[in-house]
């Protein structure tokens, strides 16, 4: 739907965008014929393995290979020791920030492992069985020490201290703790007192567990490294520029000598951008001289790859008797695992960000554990505040005796209100969304005995960033475009989709490649919600600048000047002189590229700014069985400002695979660990991600609030749908229970044990 | 370590492999066999990325022991399109947006054509409790089972065309 | 895994010799459980035995007076293929079709549920409540024990080496009779049970209740059958007096430990509450309702 009052300032006469066209790459998905990451085979190639630490926290004294290398078939062995001393300055880590030594250290231990799973030696041999042979003749003499897991024992005086004279980033010495990564802050009003003043206040402490991305595919990826210094990776990822830049760091070798070849991504959700396998890879395959796979299995992407924060949040917000929102304080704690870099960042700025609330004090700190190094989770950070806001919103309006949603639009920002980093909002459609959410059947819909209904609203601030594209014309006048985005949900398609529009083209006359990093200028990760916007806006400026360069053929074909001839409906127009009125088709420009100037061709390379936050508001109905605890999902509808639906059916199932990820974290997904500080369900079987049969059909709304940064209004959609679900199944179950539901997951236990106290 | 000789047929075709006593089917299809479209997410039976189909009966090929297939018939996403002719499960899937990734794709598929075979007019929680055993991260499986349903109705309705019924 | 073999007997004798010559060889039926122990680590066996390829081992027999026998090999799914085993003990062919995935349950087997001796198998209680047998061949011959019998604790069985379940025996349906399991999981699917429970009846005419079996899992370390239980049910017409003793004596008798899915004291709680719903479908399959 097109945001009443607003499509008039924006054009909304498209050909392509808002259709949904079959992608380009789906005959391939569907067949079985596309590579992913562990598909992928080179001529010679070896199998590698990775020994991983048995212990949650060990300081290694020694590792032993001779017996490894010995065996038959092995053809390298590798340990921290082969590692380069890499740089401790502050690289971009995918979406987060870190540096290269605690990323190499990450890949393999380097004199301390830090989690169960930490890779400490890896194996090349001629097959899997005998890698995996070898890693069992490997000795690692450990010295354990006292671990910790939880996030509260984690800063209790006397913890375990991971890292030895760590300084708490973004505090003062006085108040840095030994397990505090980083301190960040929102202040502004005066909190304290606008609390003071108002007609309720709730304060209240929220909890959720780490949980995982959960992609279907285990990382894996080839590399060759020649003696001469030049190298190639073949690796599925959110980014093989990433895996460049960060595979260079850690080995300390040019970027310009690693080739990069993305293979298809089988989801990263934010997962799949920072290296694990990578840099142990090139140093395998220096060592054998012969190209070497590494494949994780499920138990190794649990035990080893980022988790997404558990958090503890500890919340006050008020109210006054009218719902409008006076004031709030949080401080809350986000469990980062083994190394610095987490999200508190994002916390912090998205906790509130979709309310005007002018006094606020909120406080998040990243916290160091025996856990795996947490890595980006779609919005980052933002469903766990958002988590506690919302839920205290809920509790508010209960109080107050208001609707829940009205409360949320008496509150709600508007364009012109200061923004998330302090520039006053743009065109945001938090607004309209609540209007959508209202306008739905579903909000009015009767509810079943036993049944509760929840609403919650969030916002991701989306991103924008470098990209580059190339858009050239063949001569029989097909269109390639060629760009540096890996294609995780269909975004060939909404590229395809942008050229064409630019161009006047239909949809299948234009192809997409998604080329290597020696084919093409960098491009940033896929996350953030950034590639449709701002890898979208180099498509269209290349495709622009190829569409001139066409102008400029037609006009020499025609003898007139370029200011003289218009593009209409894919082709150009003369207005002027002998050929007035006449037309030449983009092929018949292109036929004569030859003798007009040669190939046509553009390349665009930006660094995209003018990004807007997206906005969320789900409903959420559930069925709970009080004699068991257990929560059925029985109604969901996510509506979001989408800015603008380049292709609808892929931004339909962002927003459903956002919501039922949300709903996952919400309900059953947690990491559990048991007393030994290991993790007790590194498995599907109980790490329960939903399935097919735990879900109804998730209703979307695509509220269109254009963005006028992007030519055709994109905002960025895939983060912002895990932002509300948390809250939202959380108030429904509230609803539905009468108890006020504090701690993630809602498994069945948690939720009767609640009931129960409730009762007395 | 001695090697077991397989005889097995892959999607009609004869094939045959060598492979340790305790290879799976899975690592015989993806690492003998090349043939890759049938996923690895687990190792488990958990996910149903390894989805394929053992005499008749969808099984997961991690769960099998590649053994076991000598003198039997496995089909996999492979052998689902006849020749260059899409199937139409996988023509839905595509017109439905019933993948992102795609990474799950070819399990879904498998199952789904398993499905479809035994019950051609299945309800939306029959079709969601027959891909319960399928994990897909990315679409939170609303256009997955759609596409399925669709699939149905397509076959049904060419089910009927073939009797001279009107669908 | 390095020595293993893999032996596809064509009977059950040579599977029992093979078996006894290897104490650390595994039967191999679904492999569902196996194949998962073996990748993992947790088991090495010398030599998997494969009995697929014995003549009359899947399947499902009808026997002289209306019981079952199953063969050791049987799929779960395969037994919803047989109508009169379906109308007999729905809550048994029930109970084996929620073992994982449709992919898993056509090759799993509740012969290989019962051997693989989790204390949460869903098959078990069930099977325990109609009073299922499972037949064993082995060196010393064969003999038919209560299913409940070969189950002595987490992975563990009280089969001779040699011994092998050659097939689970069903009796004739009651008249009068109903059966019923129903399981606790977090979500739909795809889980292991928290609690289980299964429960079979008989009923008279005039809705008394003359035979009670009720059967709990993953309380305990293996499959508990409920005499008390069941004697609370006995004698009553299934009244809100009986059906509270019988829970009450579920939640008693059970004794579960806390585990990552779930504590001991929900379990104990939902024990009662299972067992209640599992007795009351029961009853309604008893009295002719489904």
């Amino acid at each position: 739907m097109n945001a009443p009052g607003r499509q008039d300032t924006f054009r909304s006469d498209f050909r392509v965008v808002g259709t949904s066209p079959v992608r380009p790459d789906g005959i391939d998905k569907v067949t079985g014929k596309a590579l992913y990451g562990p598909d992928f085979v080179a001529p010679g190639m070896l199998a590698g393995a990775i020994l991983r630490s048995p212990h949650p926290h060990a300081r290694i004294r020694a590792i032993d290979t001779r017996a490894a290398e010995a065996l038959a078939g092995v053809k390298a062995v590798v340990t921290g020791r082969d590692f380069p001393q890499a740089s401790a300055d502050e690289i971009a880590i995918g979406e987060a920030e870190g540096n290269a030594a605690d990323l190499a250290h990450n890949c393999m231990a380097q004199g301390k492992v830090l989690y169960e799973g930490h890779a400490v030696a890896a194996v090349a041999a001629t097959t899997r069985e005998i890698a995996e042979a070898a890693l069992r003749l490997i000795v690692v003499d450990y010295e354990l020490l006292p671990h910790v897991t939880g996030l509260e024992e984690a800063l209790l005086p006397g913890a375990p201290v991971l890292h030895e004279g760590l300084l708490t980033k973004g505090c003062k010495p006085a108040e840095a703790k030994p397990n505090a990564a980083a301190r960040q802050a929102l202040n502004r009003g005066d909190p304290a007192a606008a609390l003071a003043g108002a007609a309720k206040v709730v304060s209240r402490r929220f909890v959720t567990a780490p949980v995982h991305q959960g992609y279907i595919e285990p990382h894996a990826c080839v590399a060759l490294w020649n003696t001469d210094g030049q190298a190639q990776i073949w690796a599925s990822s959110q980014g093989h520029f990433m895996i460049r830049e960060l595979t260079a760091a850690i080995l300390q070798i040019p970027q310009a000598n690693i080739r990069v070849t993305p293979l298809e991504i089988g989801g990263g959700f934010g997962g799949k951008t920072k290296v694990y396998l990578e840099p142990v890879a090139m140093l395998l395959s220096r060592k054998a001289g012969r190209p070497v796979r590494l494949t994780m299995s499920r138990g190794e992407v649990f035990r080893a790859t980022g988790p997404a924060p558990g958090s503890i949040i500890d919340i006050r917000l008020g109210a006054q008797a009218d719902g409008t929102l006076a004031g709030v304080e949080m401080e809350f704690w986000y469990n980062c695992g083994a190394f610095p870099g987490g999200d508190a960042l994002y916390g912090v700025t998205m906790a509130v960000g979709h309310y005007r609330l002018a006094d606020a004090d909120i406080t998040g700190w990243d916290v160091l554990s025996n856990m795996p190094s947490t890595a980006a989770y779609r919005a980052p950070g933002a469903p766990q505040t958002t988590f506690a806001v919302e839920s205290c919103i809920d509790e508010l309006a209960q109080q107050l005796g208001l609707d829940p949603l009205e409360m949320r639009l008496k509150n709600a920002v508007r364009q012109g209100d200061p923004g998330l980093f302090g520039l006053p909002h743009g065109n945001v459609g938090y607004i309209e969304c609540l209007e959508a959410a209202k306008a739905h059947p579903h909000w009015t819909a009767p509810l079943k005995p036993g049944e509760g209904r929840g609403i919650a609203g969030g916002l991701w601030m989306n991103y924008g960033g470098p990209s580059t594209a190339q858009v050239s014309v063949a001569d029989d006048g097909s269109v390639l475009v060629t760009e540096g985005s890996p294609d995780i949900g269909g975004s060939r398609a909404s590229m395809a989709i942008m050229a064409a529009e630019t161009l006047g083209l239909p949809y299948d006359k234009v192809r997409v490649t998604i080329a290597d990093t020696s084919s093409i200028g960098y491009s940033m990760v896929t996350g953030g919600s950034r590639t449709t916007f701002a890898t979208g806006r180099a498509v269209i400026a290349a495709a622009e600048g190829a569409l001139a360069e066409l102008v400029k053929r037609a006009a020499l074909i025609w003898g007139v000047e370029a200011d003289e001839v218009a593009w209409q409906d894919g082709m150009a127009r003369c207005s002027t002189g002998d050929h007035a009125g006449e037309t030449l088709t983009l092929a018949a420009i292109a036929a004569q590229a030859g003798v007009t100037g040669g190939p046509i061709s553009a390349e665009a390379s930006l660094n995209a700014q003018g990004w807007l936050p997206g906005f969320a508001v789900h409903i959420c109905d559930t069925a709970v069985d009080t004699e068991t605890g257990h929560v059925a999902i029985t109604r969901y509808t996510a509506v979001q400002d989408v800015g603008r639906a380049i292709h609808r059916d892929y931004v339909e199932g962002q927003l459903q695979g956002g919501a039922t990820q949300g709903i996952g974290w919400a309900l059953n997904e947690a990491y559990l660990w048991n007393a030994a500080g290991l993790m007790d369900n590194a498995g599907f079987l109980d790490y329960r991600v939903p399935v097919a049969s735990d879900l109804p059909m998730i209703d979307t709304v695509l509220v269109e609030v254009p963005n006028p940064h992007h030519p055709y209004g994109v905002k960025g959609v895939g983060e912002a749908p895990i932002v509300p679900p948390l809250a939202a199944v959380a108030n429904s179950v509230s609803r539905a229970t009468g108890v006020r539901m504090q701690q993630l997951p809602l498994a069945p236990d948690r939720v009767f044990a609640a009931v129960n106290a409730a009762r007395g | 370590m001695s090697k077991l000789h397989v005889t097995t047929t892959v999607n009609g075709d004869p094939a045959e492999f060598l492979c340790d006593p305790g290879a799976t089917l899975l690592d015989a299809l993806r690492g003998n066999l090349g043939l890759t479209g049938t996923k690895e997410g687990c190792g488990s039976g958990d996910c149903g990325a390894c989805t394929v189909v053992l005499d008749g009966e969808m099984v997961c090929a991690c769960l099998v022991l590649a053994a076991e297939a000598e003198g039997r018939s496995v089909r996999t996403i492979e052998g689902v399109a006849e020749g260059s002719e899409l199937h139409p499960i996988q023509r839905q899937f595509l017109e439905h947006a019933g993948l992102q990734c795609g990474f799950c794709t070819p399990g879904f598929i498998v199952a789904a054509k398993a499905l479809l075979e035994r019950n051609p007019d299945p309800s939306e929680t029959e079709v969601r409790y027959w891909l319960a055993g399928n994990l897909c991260r990315c679409t939170g499986y609303d256009k997955i089972v759609r596409a399925v349903m669709a699939a149905a109705a397509e076959l049904r309705q060419d089910t009927a065309a073939l009797k001279g019924v009107p669908a | 895994m390095a020595s293993l073999a893999y032996h596809a007997p064509a009977s059950l004798r040579e599977a029992a010799q093979l078996l006894e010559a290897d104490p650390t060889a595994r039967v191999l039926a679904g492999g569902t459980d196996l194949i998962v122990q073996m990748r993992a680590g947790r088991t090495a066996p010398g030599a998997v035995i494969d009995l697929k390829r014995i003549a009359g081992i899947s399947g499902v027999r009808d026997l002289p007076g209306g019981g079952f026998a199953i063969g050791a090999a049987t799929a779960c799914t395969a037994l919803q293929d047989h109508p009169a085993l379906v109308a007999s003990w729905p809550g048994v062919v029930e109970a084996a079709n929620l073992i994982g995935s449709v992919q898993v349950r056509n090759r799993a087997t509740i012969a290989g549920n019962l051997c693989n001796a989790s204390p949460a198998a869903d098959s078990v209680p069930a099977l325990i409540a109609a009073g299922a047998t499972a037949l064993v061949v082995g060196p010393g011959g064969v003999r038919e024990v209560p299913v409940e019998a070969i189950p002595a604790g987490p992975g563990r069985t009280t089969l001779a080496p040699g011994e092998v379940v050659a097939e689970i025996r069903l009796p004739a349906r009651p008249v009068g009779g109903g059966d019923a399991y129903l399981r606790l999981i977090p979500r739909t699917e795809m889980d292991i049970a928290i609690v289980g429970a299964g429960a079979a009846l008989v009923l008279g005419a005039d809705g008394t209740c003359t035979a009670a079996r009720v059967a709990l899992g993953a309380v305990a370390a293996t499959s508990l059958r409920l005499d008390a239980a069941a004697a609370a049910l006995v004698g009553t017409r299934l009244d809100e007096a009986a059906l509270a003793a019988m829970a009450a004596a579920a939640c008693a008798a059970a004794r579960p430990i806390d585990d990552k899915r779930g504590s001991a004291v929900y379990r104990t709680a939902m024990a009662g509450v299972l067992a209640r719903r599992a007795v009351l479908i029961a009853a309604a399959r008893a009295g002719g309702k489904a």
